[in-house]
């Protein structure tokens, strides 16, 4: 480490893949070139569907909670209802439904899905690798305090902890508290403070 | 489809084993909770993980456990909480 310079980027390549492809590899090759040969569509708009996920972030999910924050009928139809109030500003969750639940004082929320990796893709684009990891799902359920105080976030013995595991149909996001010192921001300056990790739930958002 | 269960109602996991693309978390099998809330009809993924697409579809509930009803040694307030979306045939009334 401290032999020789480094100079911002990481030196492990990344793994060759040498190995030979798995069952579901072949099958996927195999049904993208035969979809491909019938005409369904081209190799460029499966290029461009990866683009376009692989774009994708957690604005649409910061708008949703800098709405919530500023607009208190939108609030309350938010957590009565995600995936219409998403649909109102022009959001499509997908074919799952979203579940938005709120921190106060009170409660602190956190998501997880330990079977897989079930995640509100639409508002908060891919999810982190440490979300999928095996050492994230099984702890979260098991200890989300102690999970919590390693992302840095304390939560006090007076606040419940709410861990919302994912494991059919549902998708999450957690709404935040806003931040103290922002009164009478405007949306899109409030949507700043707004992390991806705070929409998971495992830290707050930034503060002004 | 009429739900057997409303919000509040306690219920319990079933403690069972089947083979199949389970979505019923291990840990929360045998475990009692409380009815969170309908989520509504849903296919049942233990079918449509065979293809078969005309299963009746299953009421989904999310079901609200005690941290330290799934786990005795649990660290932290007693309040804290597991909400688990769960599927109706795994649910049954809780005797406890």
């Amino acid at each position: 480490m401290a032999t020789h310079d480094h100079h911002g980027h990481d030196h492990a390549p990344p793994p060759d893949e040498d190995g030979p492809l798995t069952y579901y590899q072949t099958m996927e090759i195999a049904v993208r070139e035969l979809l491909i040969e019938k005409g369904i569509f081209g190799a460029d708009d499966v290029r461009r569907a990866i683009e376009t996920m692989d774009a994708r972030d957690h604005a649409a999910g910061a708008e949703v909670v800098a709405h919530a924050w500023t607009d208190p009928d939108f609030r309350e139809a938010l957590l009565a209802d995600g995936t219409g109030a998403c649909a109102r500003l022009g959001i499509d969750i997908g074919p799952t439904r979203l579940i938005a639940v709120e921190n106060t004082a009170a409660v602190h929320n956190v998501i997880v899905c330990t079977l897989c990796s079930c995640y509100p893709r639409n508002l908060l684009g891919l999810p982190p690798d440490w979300y999928k990891s095996r050492a994230y799902r099984s702890r979260v359920v098991r200890e989300p305090r102690a999970v919590l105080r390693e992302f840095g976030t304390a939560i006090p013995d007076d606040v419940t902890v709410r861990v919302h595991d994912s494991t059919a149909d549902m998708r999450y996001i957690v709404v935040p508290r806003r931040p103290a010192g922002t009164e009478g921001w405007a949306r899109e300056r409030l949507a700043a403070l707004v992390t991806r990790d705070s929409l998971i739930g495992v830290t707050v958002p930034k503060n002004p | 489809m009429a739900a057997r269960f409303a919000a509040g109602d306690r219920v319990a996991v079933r403690r069972a084993f089947p083979p199949g693309h389970i979505r019923t978390p291990w840990y929360a099998r045998g475990a009692a909770g409380e009815v969170e809330r309908i989520c509504g009809a849903f296919g049942n993924p233990e079918e449509l993980a065979f293809g078969r697409r005309d299963a009746p579809k299953q009421t989904l509930y999310r079901v609200r456990f005690a941290q330290t009803a799934l786990w005795p040694d649990y660290d932290g307030p007693p309040g804290d909480t597991i909400d688990i979306e769960l599927y109706e045939h795994w649910l049954e009334p809780a005797t406890e």
